[in-house]
């Protein structure tokens, strides 16, 4: 081969970071894009932990139990394969980042100490403090930078990636990305490209999520041919603390560390979980957990001074425990909030968090786009329905490690200079986006974009999240297609040629609302209940009909959705109940 | 109170002069001063009833762990994000930190400190990512002191304080210090101790710290940068001792 291929990964999170570290160890140049500097990536939230089957308490675990409850947990939606693989090298994903230098609290003896999440009865989540994600990114950054300063890793931090570029055949065959500075457009030729761009929380306006988890990436790849799968799936957290700017998390650690939820009924604190799931009381997953919250303040109107509010009680853990293990997520709510948690029951509500459905992809990471992989949050894979607390952050890293060889091979067996593109190709690329910018800066309707952003959040959490009904979801539908409408009359208020971020965030918007429909119509699609995706008038889950993977291909008229079966090739589906 | 008075010093390009501008946003029960911005971002109207451009701004987490929306909030600096209106002073006043260069607004850039860190050689030097098994064993009371440090989100409030730093001296800045203490405290990253330590003597380095101790003041994660600093200057004092008999 007379070129070494090139490689360019989207992405500075640990799906991403993960990615880079596998070409870069395989000896390959590697492009890194992310908006944000890397270790400034929405992994960082990441309070909870990582989940391995290490069973270091002696309880009996293993990585087959761990494989189990992930597909129970996900009510079998999830194809087998990747998970199983997942489970398996969860032990030494969490030795690796032992190894390090990751600060994981430790056992008396000095080994890796592991916690109790939801889903599971084993103490199977290894933790950094309440700062976990925050470690993790770390570590992979600093491994990055050792690539870096090795001269295999070349990092664009502070670009936003536009497109996707195909050949025929297609294939992709590079990038279109833009300078958040100086706005500069540019193609970058790769033979493989790797997404690893997170979740899509800012559809639903305030989330869990960071700022730029807009999935606009995941969106402009959809637009461009590749397939989105299980758009509907989108888990939301049962505890999370509303805010003006953004709804904030309270970890599910919190209760893995004896947290109980309650509401005052009949002047006493009825601790519902408990009573309602004896066997995994405040630890049920999330969606069963979330749903109980809407049961308690909508249906029974038990929430706390009739606000949708339940409390999330500490204050019986002593307090240097307290200190010890959640110090970080305690310190958050009373941070934003001004209330001690160690005095004073938190008030919490369910709130948008994670992004199960994502880019389509196979057991190679490859999206239906040849040359086009996908990594993290903003793949499909593993999930299923909904997902266990602690095994996002290990999908993600799992998902790099299997995506990075992945690309290596796949672009290693490209015939050398048969597939090269021609340099016009990519130039063309680019001239399109920089056109496309040309006429966003020219935009002048009275529209503001960040108001349509606030309608069509509003909108989306109301009706597509924990309760949804087919009459509402149509309405979003056309509601959706009148805020597209409504988008082609923005204004922009800046047309500036010099860090625009006004410019940037039309387009996300535009490709927001592309995905939003993608959502909306999955769920109305979708007629029973399976996981996160709960229909009242169809209570139940219906494996005869549904249990099959939700395709989405973009069309000038709007998402066409097509369905392919699941592969359930180890464990055969079977009623999931936490009671 | 129905508005809060914000005052923010602005800039539009990097070669341009800075200029001030007042905007009154709408208040609203706890919050912070990303919500005001974005308010701003959503009707861009000064104070004076003038169209002007929204103010542009960096965040990502809004949770205090990314760093990224670091500025400084009536003179002090530190998060946006956790900056919580209620609690402060009218008019408020947003500046860009003066120790990085300014790229437009509030936005700076800090990418010198992301140099730092490859010139400290922050990170372990492992074999590869296959698997070789669990790291070394370590003490609880060893990796609750070694997780103060490993806190440290790059956010440039420990610099922006510190006298030592600005953008005509070589001075590294105490984050650097932090994150050495942090890797040649593990049992692995001792390995490569020297290094580290080499990293921090000389022109720039260690030496240059006039203990003015305004870093573990102004840092938001409580990290015992002093701390740091004192021990380090013991190691690396024994170190150069070590190379001059050498
Ligand atoms: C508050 C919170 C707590 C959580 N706690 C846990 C936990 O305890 N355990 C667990 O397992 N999981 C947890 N999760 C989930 C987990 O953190 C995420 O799923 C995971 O970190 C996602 O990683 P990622 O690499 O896929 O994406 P991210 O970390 O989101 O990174 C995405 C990257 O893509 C870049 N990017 C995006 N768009 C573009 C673009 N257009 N151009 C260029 N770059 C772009 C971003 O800059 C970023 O670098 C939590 C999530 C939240 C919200
Ligand atoms: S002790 Fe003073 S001089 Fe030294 S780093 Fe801290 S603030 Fe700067
Ligand atoms: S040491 Fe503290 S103030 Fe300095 S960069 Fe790190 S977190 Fe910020």
């Amino acid at each position: 081969m007379a070129a070494k291929p090139q490689f360019v990964v989207i992405g500075g999170g640990l799906a991403g970071l993960m990615t880079t570290i596998k070409i870069a160890e395989a000896g390959f140049p590697v492009q890194i894009f992310s908006t944000v500097p890397c270790r400034r990536s929405h992994s960082v939230c990441a309070q909870g932990g990582i989940n391995a089957s290490v069973n270091t308490k002696g309880e009996g675990d293993s990585p087959q139990q761990h494989f189990y409850e992930t597909i129970l947990g996900g009510d079998f939606l999830a194809n087998q394969e990747l998970p199983k693989g997942m489970c398996e090298a969860a032990p030494a994903i969490v030795f690796m980042f032992d190894r390090m230098g990751v600060q994981f609290n430790r056992t008396p003896e000095g080994n890796l100490d592991f916690r109790r999440f939801g889903g599971t009865l084993y103490h199977r989540t290894a933790f950094a403090g309440s700062t976990t994600g925050q470690q993790l990114i770390y570590a992979l950054d600093e491994q990055v930078r050792r690539h870096e300063a090795g001269g295999l890793v070349q990092r664009f931090e502070g670009w936003e990636f536009l497109s996707p570029v195909s050949a025929d055949g297609p294939r992709c065959v590079g990038v279109v990305a833009q300078n958040l500075h100086t706005m500069e457009i540019r193609a970058f030729r790769a033979d493989a490209v790797i997404m690893a761009t997170g979740g899509v929380g800012a559809i639903y306006g305030r989330s869990t999520n960071s700022v730029n988890c807009t999935g606009s990436a995941q969106s402009a790849c959809y637009q461009q041919g590749a397939v989105y799968a299980n758009g509907e799936f989108i888990q939301v957290h049962p505890t999370a603390v509303p805010g003006e700017d953004k709804t904030r998390l309270i970890s599910e650690g919190v209760r893995g560390e004896g947290g109980r939820v309650w509401v005052p009924k009949d002047g006493k604190p009825w601790y519902f979980l408990e009573e309602w799931y004896p066997k995994y009381g405040n630890l049920v997953p999330r969606d069963v957990a979330s749903r109980a919250i809407y049961k308690i303040v909508y249906e029974l109107k038990l929430g706390v001074n009739g606000q949708p509010i339940v409390y999330l009680d500490v204050t019986h853990i002593p307090r240097d425990r307290l200190e010890r293990k959640l110090a970080g997520i305690l310190e958050i709510y009373e941070k934003f909030i001004g209330d001690d948690p160690a005095k004073i029951p938190m008030k919490v509500f369910p709130g948008v968090h994670y992004t199960m459905g994502g880019l389509w992809i196979d057991d190679r990471h490859m999206t239906n786009i040849p040359g086009l992989f996908a990594a993290g949050e903003c793949d499909y894979q593993y999930h299923g329905a909904n997902r266990l607390g602690a095994n996002s952050l290990l999908s993600c890293v799992y998902g790099g490690m299997v995506a990075g060889p992945a690309a290596v091979v796949y672009a290693k067996g490209l015939t050398n200079g048969a597939y090269a593109p021609p340099p016009s190709l990519l130039e063309q690329a680019a001239r399109r986006e920089r056109e496309y910018t040309a006429r966003l800066l020219k935009m002048d309707g009275p529209e503001n974009p960040h108001i349509l952003h606030d309608a069509m959040g509003k909108m989306m959490i109301e009706h597509v999240t924990v309760v949804r009904h087919n009459k509402s979801l149509e309405a979003t539908d056309s509601q959706l297609c009148e805020l597209q409408q409504r988008w082609q009359k923005i204004g922009l208020p800046d047309r500036g040629g010099w860090a625009n971020a006004e410019v940037l965030f039309a387009r996300q918007l535009y490709n927001m609302l592309q995905l939003a429909r993608v959502i909306t119509r999955g769920a109305l699609a979708r007629n029973e209940s399976r996981g996160a995706h709960y229909k009242p008038d169809f209570p139940d889950r219906n494996d005869a009909e549904w249990l099959k993977t939700t395709k989405a291909s973009w069309t000038a008229d709007g998402p066409r959705l097509e369905y392919e079966p699941v592969n359930i090739k180890y464990i055969e589906p079977k009623l999931r109940s936490y009671v | 109170m129905t508005t809060i008075r914000l005052k923010i010093r602005r800039r539009e390009r990097p070669d341009t002069s800075g200029y001030w501008e007042e905007f009154d946003v709408p208040y609203r029960q706890h919050m912070n001063i990303i919500s005001a911005l974005q308010a701003i971002r959503r009707s861009p109207v000064n104070a004076a009833g003038e169209t002007t451009k929204p103010v542009v701004w960096e965040s990502n987490c809004l949770e205090e762990v990314c760093g990224a929306c670091t500025m400084v909030i009536n003179g002090k600096v530190r998060q946006a994000c956790s900056a919580l209106v209620d609690k402060l002073e009218q008019p408020i006043t947003l500046e860009p930190m003066s120790k990085f260069p300014c790229v437009r607004d509030l936005i700076v850039d800090r990418s010198a400190m992301f140099s730092t860190l490859k010139k400290i050689r922050a990170w372990i030097p492992i074999d590869g990512t296959h698997n070789l098994g669990p790291g070394p064993k370590i003490a609880p009371s060893v990796q609750e002191k070694a997780y103060e440090y490993s806190r440290c989100m790059t956010c440039g409030c420990c610099v922006e304080a510190c006298p030592q730093f600005n953008d005509r001296s070589p001075f590294i800045g105490a984050f650097a210090f932090g994150q050495v203490e942090l890797f040649n405290s593990h049992p692995t990253g001792a390995l490569n101790k020297y290094e580290r330590l080499d990293a921090i003597m000389g022109q720039g380095g260690i030496t240059d710290c006039g203990n003015a101790q305004n870093c573990v003041r102004a840092c938001p994660k409580q990290i015992p940068l002093t701390d740091a600093i004192a021990g380090l200057g013991w190691e690396t004092t024994k170190r150069a001792i070590h190379k001059l008999l050498k």
